[in-house]
């Protein structure tokens, strides 16, 4: 199962699910503030939440793991 | 005159502050972070100083660290561009505190218009029209119900601390408040760290046309016309024109003493821009006042002669404004186009390397930039890459101008909106003067 990766540098602004939320595809997780816009980052696949790696205030780096998928 | 001045800013305003002291033969200071190390602005100053890593909050906005770079660096004068730190009170107070000359309003103006609830009254009693609304913050979701029946469907909920459009919410009806009212307080604290909220009736089809103003410490006040920055996107301006197609002279001239009004009733001093709302009825109404140099100060510039970053300079320095206000002269027409690092359809950022630049100019074409071929444009910062102005003798000569100048502007390696900019300049109700705060979801991408 993919994992849902930041697709760009930020902050991170909301979370939007928890664990063992079923998301769909395309669904908003997580939304990211970078170069003063908030920027919602979609799971690509269908799922549940089995872990969300990050907290919001927190800085990631493209790529980074934002949560995993089951 | 001053000293040396300290810019506490970054990428295209720190450079275009600095072009002003150099005007002027004042030796200015520019600070850097570590993404910011090969940037114009920071090869712009006489001197440079790195302030630390990337994030704002670790550089750009630690007020230790600018106070002890004016410090190091002999400068008496701190400018602090727009953005960051430039509306913060505290540290507008802080500079002061020091025996620094704070380039901008007394920190007092700068809280007096911070505060938009108590900004509302203030300019109620000195007869300023606001925009119907709470002349509180709401307590909740049930008090904001109760408090928009009264003003009546659809409204605007903001941020009590907020301002710049950020956190802004149409709720168009009662069943939208709860969740409107959760998100919006989120983003309220997020950015000012302060959640309340508070609410105005939306003015629907409304144009937001601001004044710029300028204030002495002599009592001297003058206004530079009008901004009209109603082609927005997300509540952010993205097209500046003046003047506007909305204003008549006798309009031009209620709303300019209106702004000086604003300006005397929070003891302004320096440079301003009191923003207003304008109806289809052509009734104005106080939106805001930036307590601070305007992104879209340019096209004032290229309009009245004035340059509005030397004035500040001079005002901070105790000089007398050398003209009133019959001497302002409103000559042509010009057009602000924001250039963008981002996706012109779904307005997402996109930083990256700026492998190839090339930039139009020529007769009536100003670029302010921050960046330059080479540079990677990074997502720590906001993502504005230039800003293209455009003069020509009337409207739809500088319309023209704009076209062409856009599609002399050549960047590679990131996207940018200026296929947006193209669509916007090419269209029937923009060139009809038809303008809207909606105009871009109205005529670009009307939602399906």
């Amino acid at each position: 199962m993919p994992d849902v990766l930041a697709t760009m540098a930020g902050t991170v602004f909301k979370v939007l699910v928890k664990p063992n939320d079923h998301v769909l595809a395309g669904q908003d997780v997580v939304v990211l503030e970078s170069m003063k816009m908030e920027i919602p980052l979609q799971a690509e696949v269908a799922g549940t939440v089995a872990e969300v790696k990050v907290q919001e205030g927190e800085f990631v780096n493209e790529g980074g793991v934002l949560l995993t998928l089951k | 005159m001053l000293g040396k001045v300290l810019i506490a800013n970054r990428g295209e305003i720190a450079v275009r502050i600095a072009r002003a002291c150099h005007k002027l033969g004042v030796p200015c200071v520019a600070v850097y972070s570590d993404a910011d190390r090969d940037m114009p602005h920071a090869k712009a100053a006489d001197e440079a100083f790195h302030i630390g890593p990337p994030p704002v909050n670790q550089s750009y906005l630690v007020q230790d660290k600018l106070i002890e770079v004016a410090r190091r660096a002999g400068a008496d004068s701190v400018h602090p561009g727009y953005g960051l730190l430039a509306e913060n009170a505290a540290f507008a107070k802080r500079v002061a505190d020091e025996g620094l000359v704070w380039i901008g309003p007394p920190s007092h103006a700068i809280r007096a218009m911070g505060l938009k609830t108590e900004a509302r009254e203030t300019m109620r009693a000195a007869g300023v029209p606001i925009i119907p609304g709470a002349t509180a913050c709401v307590a909740g979701p049930e008090d904001a119900r109760a408090m928009a029946e009264g003003i009546g469907y659809p409204v605007m909920m903001k941020a009590c601390a907020g301002g710049g459009g950020i956190g802004m919410t149409v709720v168009r009806g009662p069943e939208d408040m709860g969740k409107a009212f959760e998100e919006c307080a989120h983003r309220a604290s997020k950015f000012f760290c302060d959640g309340s909220l508070y609410l105005e009736k939306l003015i629907v089809g409304a144009r937001h046309v601001e004044i710029q103003v300028l204030a002495d410490e002599h009592g001297g006040i003058v206004h530079l016309n009008e901004r009209e920055c109603s082609v927005q996107r997300r509540h952010q301006k993205v097209i500046e024109e003046t003047p506007s197609t909305a204003l008549t002279p006798e309009l031009r001239a209620r709303m300019g003493e209106a702004a000086k009004r604003a300006a005397s009733a929070v003891g302004y001093r320096n440079a301003g821009t009191v923003e207003f709302l304008v109806d289809p009825a052509r009734q104005f109404y106080f939106l805001e006042m930036n307590t601070r140099l305007q992104v879209e100060h340019p096209i004032t510039e290229l309009t009245t002669g004035v340059d509005i970053v030397v004035e500040q300079l001079r005002i901070a320095a105790g000089e007398a404004l050398t003209f009133a206000q019959g001497d302002v002269g409103q000559r042509g027409h010009a057009i602000e186009l924001r250039i963008y690092a981002e996706d012109p359809v779904r307005f997402l950022p996109s930083p990256g390397r700026i492998t190839k630049l090339s930039m139009p100019g020529g007769d009536g074409v100003r670029i302010d930039t921050g960046v330059a071929e080479g540079v990677t444009v990074t997502p720590f910062y906001d993502p504005l890459l230039a800003k293209l102005c455009v003069w020509a003798p009337d409207r739809p000569a500088a319309i023209e101008k704009g076209l062409l100048a856009l599609g002399a502007f050549h960047v590679e390696g990131l996207k940018t909106n200026i296929a947006l900019h193209q669509a916007v300049l090419a269209h029937p109700a923009f060139r009809a003067g038809d303008l809207s705060t909606s105009f871009i979801e109205d005529h670009i991408y009307p939602r399906k």
